[in-house]
């Protein structure tokens, strides 16, 4: 009788350890190091201090006045060769769409090439055009961006001095950036098989020059600056002008501004 | 890259109306079609094992084993479609170790290890620990190691450990449901959160994914009853077959209402996309979702079961049409999820155009591997009812 006893009180100290490891070893699977996008934000910040910038100093923004684009492409161009963006017409770090809006109110939006060589003149149209303009678009560095909120391992993040960019060494490849922005201001990289956009030409802001679009502007339909700071060109043209962002709904906070941005601009 | 490229330059002049120029290259082709389908099987078959866990259901006993060991054969394959679409499949650790943990994609690691650890392998470990020790004792070579090292050399075959062993398989299924709903609504949630896409960004997402999830489980377990048990030349349970036909009917009438309601719904409500969508439906997604989806995959099998209820049919004939409605549902369901990844896809953002997709048939993220990875889980399938036999027979052995 003792003997049994014994046995079974060895027995269910036996199971309950066997229990207890059992749930360690489960438990223990789901620990991970978390680390998260503010650390790899941290990394960048050590890399562009060794220039001397500091990006807690500045907040950058972009201007687009709509009225002045003449639709010379001159910005697509120098951004691709800037950045080694892919020649082929598949791969935009900024593009710019022509609008022609007829009596009739139908819309037709073009981009041939992302206009890289600017437009064809339009042949004659049959109906009358009440409105035409060109539109510049480029990734809106969004205060809220769906992208780096979307994506797995923090591989894009938005820097301190409010730019968001893709460190190509952690990106995965999976896509979901592309999937979530509203934009279409993403592409995979075809070489790197990363995601790829603009980064306001980040390797020129930190040595205090401005984005490659914005300095072959011949009308200077691109301003580029601070949007914080009141010396600003940016904040100027903010004062002077009526703003408007795309797809306010989506509540990503762009900070590109239009200035004169029209209804049928999505 | 070249490759890539010229695979789009073709695309460019089958463009309608105004895409943005990156929008050009689809990022999820038929690999993350194949990826939530596969889960969805899983949290299919394991809802349908809980029924009679949980819910006492005693005419599925003969499916129960099956449906755990069917959701671990594709468990194990779920990930390969993810990992093979990926650009950086080498850096795919980095979810499991440095997550951002504000992604919903993130959380895949989490789910997974979740479910395949704490909840099928344990399960099916409680579930089979007594049997094998069983086995162990009158086999012989490698199938007696096999047995041993997968009941961890366990040995007590007690009336108390067996009862353990029950209330084990019980608890765990009770936590099991909602890990399920889990695997697959999470699925549902990584689209259904995508506020860019108005095709996708709906808060419906993650429980049609589910509903449609279990109905292609039980289709599924009903295939792979009706195929199995002529094979092993055993008679086929009516009790049982009516069963899983009569919890796929219901389960079909929820996934249908609910996939109807987001459907008015969207109608109804006829958002900004509402024009580019209704270009979408009646043109490149007619076929896929008006055809195949609603007609050959819902309506047609729905109204076959329910004429098998309502008159007295022929048990062969019975057989049949079971065995072709769950086909027709797999069908179904496998283009539900094309039409929610590959259709999210085929409109601009700018609501101004559509593209197009066109699948390779070689390459990693082509038909071939596709189907590879769809066959793959029968044959893990096959070495798992062979190590661990689902059937009652093998018991008493």
């Amino acid at each position: 009788m003792m003997e049994s006893l014994k046995d079974k009180s060895k027995n269910s100290v036996a199971r309950r350890n066997f229990i207890k490891k059992l749930t360690f070893f489960c438990t223990s699977l789901l620990i991970p190091s978390f680390v998260n996008s503010r650390e790899k934000s941290e990394k960048a910040k050590k890399w562009v201090l060794t220039n001397g910038y500091s990006p807690a100093e500045h907040y950058w923004g972009m201007g687009v006045a709509i009225n002045k684009c003449i639709g010379c492409g001159r910005c697509v161009d120098a951004c691709k060769r800037e950045n080694n963006v892919p020649r082929e017409p598949f791969f935009f770090k900024t593009w710019v769409e022509r609008y022609r809006i007829f009596k009739d109110s139908e819309t037709i939006v073009d981009s041939p090439n992302g206009a890289i060589n600017g437009f064809e003149y339009p042949r004659v149209e049959k109906k009358a055009i009440i409105r035409s303009f060109f539109v510049p678009k480029l990734c809106n560095q969004c205060n809220n961006p769906p992208c780096v909120q979307v994506c797995p391992v923090g591989a894009t993040f938005k820097a301190e001095d409010g730019v968001v960019l893709v460190d190509s060494n952690y990106c995965i490849g999976c896509g979901y950036c592309i999937q979530a922005c509203p934009y279409g201001a993403r592409y995979l990289h075809p070489v790197t098989q990363t995601a790829d956009k603009c980064t306001f030409c980040y390797h020129r802001i930190t040595n205090k020059m401005i984005p490659a679009c914005v300095e072959v502007c011949p009308t200077q339909a691109r301003i580029f600056g601070e949007i914080k700071k009141k010396a600003s060109p940016l904040v100027r043209f903010m004062r002077m002008n009526k703003i408007g962002i795309l797809k306010p709904s989506l509540n990503t906070e762009p900070k590109v501004y239009y200035a004169n941005l029209d209804m049928e601009v999505k | 890259m070249e490759t890539i490229v010229k695979e789009l330059f073709p695309l460019l002049k089958e463009i309608t109306g105004y895409i943005y120029p990156n929008e050009i290259e689809l990022q999820w082709g038929i690999l993350v079609v194949v990826y939530p389908y596969v889960t969805g099987l899983v949290a299919g078959a394991f809802i349908l094992a809980s029924l009679v866990k949980v819910f006492n259901v005693q005419e599925l006993q003969p499916t129960y084993r099956m449906s755990l060991l069917t959701a671990l054969a594709f468990v194990i394959v779920a990930p390969l479609p993810l990992l093979a679409h990926l650009g950086h499949p080498e850096r795919s650790f980095e979810i499991f170790f440095t997550p951002n943990t504000r992604s919903a994609m993130a959380m895949f690691g989490f789910v997974y290890a979740w479910y395949l650890m704490a909840v099928l392998l344990l399960e099916i470990w409680f579930d089979y620990r007594g049997d094998i020790i069983l086995w162990v004792k009158t086999e012989k070579g490698w199938r007696k190691w096999i047995h041993k090292i997968i009941s961890l050399f366990s040995k007590d075959t007690s009336e108390r450990a067996l009862r353990f062993d029950k209330k084990a398989v019980k608890v765990i299924t009770i936590i099991g449901i909602p890990s399920a709903f889990l695997l697959h609504g999470y699925v549902g949630f990584i689209f259904g959160s995508v506020k860019a896409n108005p095709w996708w960004s709906s808060v419906l997402m993650p429980i049609v994914f589910l509903f449609s999830a279990i109905v292609s489980g039980i289709a599924l377990l009903l295939l792979i009853y009706m195929v199995v048990t002529p094979l092993r030349a055993k008679e086929i349970d009516m009790a049982c077959l009516d069963k899983l036909a009569s919890y796929l009917f219901y389960v079909m009438i929820i996934d249908f209402s609910l996939e109807a309601l987001d459907f008015i719904h969207r109608i109804y409500e006829s958002e900004e996309s509402i024009k580019i969508l209704a270009e979408l439906f009646s043109g490149k997604l007619f076929v896929s979702l008006i055809v195949i989806q609603l007609l050959i995959g819902m309506l047609i099998p729905l109204g076959a079961i329910a004429s098998v209820k309502m008159f007295r049919t022929p048990g062969e004939l019975k057989k049949l049409i079971y065995f072709v409605s769950a086909l027709l549902v797999q069908v179904g369901i496998f283009t539900t999820r094309w039409n929610v990844v590959v259709g999210g896809q085929l409109f601009s953002k700018s609501f101004r155009g559509l593209m197009v997709y066109k699948m390779t048939f070689f390459g990693l993220e082509g038909l071939l591997t596709s189907i590879g990875l769809l066959l793959l889980p029968f044959i893990i399938l096959y070495i798992l009812f062979n190590i661990l036999p689902p059937w009652e027979k093998a018991r008493e052995a």
